[in-house]
């Protein structure tokens, strides 16, 4: 068994894979905590969707396409909280305008390249862990140690500010700092996992993990832990998964990570749905309402 | 051994510090808040007082610059309120507040430490030792490690004010501390408020219950968007003035509080 999965490991694109998945499982867990915790965990799925016209562009201009999707991330935020403060459009329509109008110049342009070159749109909606070059290597190691330096740096100050903004600028924290800055962080996070996740899921990424965790332990640092440790293992289970099954590697991981969490639904010790009292779908309004109708 | 928050900046009572002037604000268009003005002493503990939707929240916010005020300052001493806000410790509504957030009662305390902590540096043995006195303070240090979301609604009132005392602030601003909580944890509040004003400390509350408890605040501020009146309590609780904040609807007004 184990020589099954070391055996792999003797090649360089495997060995590259595997310090991918393990650098995005743990950036992924801690960036979606912040994201479940503000309950913007959708903004995770408007961003990821918002990097392809940027990628796309940096492709065409003959630029770093990391660069490219970040600057795009970053210009879909921007525009999802423009449109909130300037109008009465609340948070969830804004994204949902601004995501599908990014994504949808982001299909049209990678579809005209496709024409020319070969750039192939599937392996950054879906995710080729196991195509990752040297330079994804760098480039990713890179930007987790920089999220999880910044992370570390400025724990309290976003522990306090995620949890009671109000109560933290009275205290005088800089809170459109802070929150614009996580939402850089973010940026950034997406951006190192498009290639092995995709942009279409990498959203199961940056929320199951962290979920997960959640169910199981009571403080943020722990959610992080523990999410980086369901991630990691999700992550380097699909892309073995990826290599011996030949799948696209981001629905390997995200079917792994979303094992854990059933799994965890089930049997949560606080909240599992076996380990809490019984008769749950009895208790269901819905359940309820349509026994009265029929009475 | 453990040692109480610091109580430093004794201002002498009766030395008006806190000067609300002409503030108005409006929240999405509606106006919420019309040209209030008001003067209030350190050392006392005022209540803000007013029928729902009369802006009492509103006022609060405004006053901090946590919303803009569209007319009107305010100042504490010779400067802005908003430019001192190391000077401030604000509690929210519990309402406010997302409770499943996984954080225990101690980090939500040592959140207080935050600001006086400074960026890049790990919370100092002081600052815990502050923490402990002021959940012991609140009585709650029993509950230290419970995750917030646990608690009962007094309890979690009980660790926010723990959060405020840790700030060692010298302007204290709660928004309806009291909705939701038991008898005992309210007598608790009321001691602190009155700790703290002994102390020389400015405490204002945003309150809405007009019986027995009035008798808890030096000064009252009542409001119905516009100021009705400000000052002394037995000045404030009249029955024009109440008339007129309440359209005369207000049978429940206990007069012995007066």
């Amino acid at each position: 068994m184990l020589d099954l999965l070391l055996e792999p490991l003797q090649y360089g694109f495997m060995q590259r894979s595997l310090v991918v998945a393990v650098a995005i499982g743990i950036i992924c867990a801690v960036m979606g905590s912040y994201l479940m915790v503000q309950r913007l965990s959708l903004l995770g799925d408007a961003i990821s969707h918002s990097l392809l016209p940027g990628l796309a562009i940096a492709y065409l201009l003959g630029f770093n396409i990391y660069v490219g999707a970040f600057i795009a991330g970053t210009l879909s935020t921007v525009a999802i909280d423009w449109i909130r403060t300037q109008t009465t459009i609340k948070e969830d329509a804004a994204m949902g305008i601004v995501f599908s109008a990014f994504f949808s110049l982001g299909i049209t342009l990678i579809t005209v390249i496709q024409k020319d070159n070969k750039i192939d749109l599937n392996h950054f909606l879906f995710g080729n862990i196991l195509g990752v070059t040297q330079a994804d290597v760098v480039s990713t190691v890179a930007i987790a140690i920089l999220i999880l330096a910044v992370v570390a740096a400025l724990f309290k100050e976003l522990l306090f500010y995620s949890f009671d903004p109000i109560a933290a600028q009275a205290a005088g924290l800089p809170i459109h700092l802070l929150g614009f800055g996580l939402m850089l962080l973010v940026a950034l996070t997406l951006v190192a996992s498009m290639k092995a996740v995709g942009l279409i899921l990498v959203l199961a990424m940056l929320i199951t993990p962290g979920a997960t965790a959640y169910l199981l332990v009571p403080r943020l640092h722990q959610v992080m832990l523990l999410g980086s440790a369901i991630g990691v293992v999700g992550s380097v289970s699909g892309m073995y998964l990826s290599y011996f099954f030949n799948l696209p590697s981001g629905p390997a991981i995200v079917l792994v990570v979303s094992g854990f969490f059933l799994l965890t639904l089930l049997v949560s010790p606080s909240q599992g749905l076996l380990t809490q009292s019984r008769s749950n779908v009895s208790q269901l309004a819905l359940w309820k309402e349509l026994k009265a109708l029929f009475h | 051994m453990t040692r109480r928050p610091r109580l430093r900046t004794v201002v002498t009572t009766g030395d008006p510090v806190l000067d609300v002037r002409h503030l108005s604000a409006s929240y999405r268009s509606v106006e919420a808040l019309d040209n209030v003005s008001f003067t209030m002493s350190a050392g006392q503990v005022v209540g803000i007082i007013g029928p729902n939707g009369a802006g009492k929240s509103t006022l609060m916010k405004a006053m901090l610059g946590l919303i803009p005020a569209s007319q009107g300052e305010t100042l504490y001493g010779d400067r802005s309120l908003a430019d001192q806000r190391d000077r401030v410790a604000y509690v929210p509504q519990r309402s406010q507040i997302d409770w499943t957030y996984p954080a225990t009662a101690w980090d939500v305390v040592m959140m207080g430490r935050v600001k006086k902590t400074g960026w890049f540096q790990r919370f100092s043995a002081d600052s815990r030792q502050l923490a402990t006195a002021a959940l012991e303070r609140v009585g709650a240090l029993e509950l230290r490690d419970r995750p917030i979301g646990k608690l009962s609604g007094g309890q979690q009132q009980r660790i926010f004010l723990a959060r405020a005392l840790v700030q060692e602030a010298d302007a204290y601003f709660f928004d309806e501390p009291f909705v939701g909580i038991d008898k005992k944890t309210e007598a608790v509040i009321f001691d602190i408020f009155h700790e703290l004003a002994a102390a020389g400390k400015t405490v204002l509350v945003v309150h809405h219950d007009l019986g027995e408890t009035m008798t808890h605040f030096d000064s009252l501020v009542l409001l119905n968007r516009e100021l009705i009146a400000s000052g002394a309590r037995e000045l404030v609780l009249t029955a024009p003035n109440l008339d007129r904040a309440y359209d005369g609807k207000v049978a429940f007004y206990n007069r012995g509080a007066a």
